[in-house]
């Protein structure tokens, strides 16, 4: 009976599960809708050399951006880092390799990752520089752009209730990439303001089903 | 030149008269964020944030902000009645299905041809390609607005971008503190020259031939 299991856990115990040199995925879209408290155990662990995929860079003293700051990070896959002159900072001076999609395919791509499909077309000529030839192919007459699916090893995502199995509800714009980061990790962790026991999130309600969430903790509030 | 907040929402106000009752509209990040304070709630025109909001209201008044309700750029927004939550890639749907009939963005530099900077200034300031290159791609119309000259003073409308570019060819009108112009396969139509600059002070500080609209207007 897994629904009966609490996936509730420490921040303690979630920041175990973040280790140097993994792939994390983050929610949240503008340094909000973030899961900031987790973000903040990551960084008081000492964890480096991620490689981060998500929207963007956040700010430089708030949310993501902090990871980026102290030079946690190695690479991005992301699609804006203005917010954060940090990121470009770094980025220029080759400390920090970032890899920019347009946004639209950056969440599309995760997407595909979150639900077992192994790459999306795309229209070319739109922000792919860096596309090599093998990704182009053609599909009843017209050229596209293979797209391989993003993946991560853990997930952090940010959601205002979960019940004890994992099953998310979001609020307003908070929401964003959340959902999508949720199912597209080998172990998704959510931050989130409030744990119910089973049953009592309306089933018509929940966005993120908890079979896609392996851990749950609570904030320490104030997330935006 | 960095523009206060007046002359910001003087070109929103200007932006706002592009739209029409019913329209799907995406407003960018910078002053495209400050148009939907311009409009009739009547009118049900819906705004669309990439983030995951269609149907964005004004701006909240000073202590009524909702830290979960924000646009693409972050600030706090309100919504408008009959607005819908989702995620990013539903967003993105919309955008990609051609739903939306303008996009308004910002810009570092716009082409004669209409080309779009927006994303780089090599060795000072990466922003990123973010959104604006699936927005100009795929919405009806393509509204730049922006400051006329840059933070040197130097023209943001010139014959040939010198920024790596965003997209080729997409600017259908920009709007600046200065003027209004169009963008047609003859070249750049000057159509409105704002108060109180003169039309001299429009043709002096751009840097692309202008074809000077009989209509012209001088607007206020």
């Amino acid at each position: 009976m897994a629904a009966m299991v609490s996936k509730l856990i420490t921040m303690e115990e979630a920041a175990e599960l973040i280790q140097d040199g993994i792939r994390l995925m983050y929610g949240g879209f503008g340094g909000m809708g973030s899961p900031d408290h987790l973000i903040d155990q990551i960084l008081d662990k000492g964890v480096r050399d991620l490689t981060l995929i998500g929207n963007d860079a956040g700010f430089s003293n708030r949310g993501i951006g902090k990871l980026i700051t102290q030079e946690r990070v190695k690479k991005m896959l992301t699609t804006h880092i203005g917010s954060n002159p940090q990121a470009g900072r770094q980025m220029m001076e080759g400390k920090l390799e970032v890899i920019f999609f347009p946004q639209g395919i950056l969440v599309e791509k995760i997407r595909a990752g979150g639900v077992g499909i192994p790459a999306i077309l795309v229209e070319p000529g739109m922000g792919d520089v860096t596309a090599k030839k093998e990704q182009l192919i053609v599909y009843a007459g017209e050229k596209y752009l293979v797209e391989p699916a993003l993946t991560a090893d853990v997930g952090i995502v940010y959601a205002k209730q979960a019940d004890t199995y994992g099953n998310l509800i979001y609020e307003k714009a908070a929401r964003n990439v959340n959902p999508l980061v949720a199912m597209a990790a080998q172990t998704t962790i959510a931050e989130v303001e409030e744990i119910v026991p089973v049953g009592e999130l309306d089933p018509e309600s929940i966005v993120t089903p908890g079979i896609f969430v392996d851990y749950i903790v609570l904030t320490r509030g104030g997330n935006g | 030149m960095v523009l206060d907040i007046n002359h910001r929402n003087m070109i929103a106000r200007r932006a706002a008269r592009e739209i029409y009752p019913g329209m799907a509209v995406n407003l960018g990040i910078g002053i495209p964020e400050l148009v939907a304070d311009f409009l009739p709630t009547e009118w049900n025109v819906m705004f669309h944030s990439v983030n995951g909001i269609l149907g964005v209201g004004p701006t909240p008044t000073k202590g009524e902000e909702d830290v979960h309700l924000f646009n693409a750029g972050g600030a706090p927004v309100t919504i408008h009645s009959g607005a819908s939550f989702f995620d990013s890639s539903i967003a993105y749907g919309m955008v990609r299905r051609g739903m939306l009939d303008v996009a308004f963005l910002g810009a570092l530099q716009v082409s004669r041809k209409g080309d779009l900077a927006n994303w780089i200034v090599p060795g000072q300031r990466v922003y990123g390609i973010g959104g604006g290159v699936e927005l100009v791609r795929y919405a009806k119309k393509v509204i730049v607005l922006m400051s006329h000259l840059n933070e040197r003073d130097e023209p943001k409308i010139c014959r040939e971008c010198t920024l790596p570019l965003t997209a080729k060819s997409c600017v259908d009108m920009i709007i600046t503190e200065r003027a209004v112009i169009e963008v047609t396969e003859g070249g750049l139509y000057l159509a409105e020259v704002m108060y109180p600059f003169t039309l001299e002070e429009v043709i002096t500080k751009t840097d692309a031939p202008l074809i000077i609209s009989e209509n012209l207007q001088m607007y206020d």
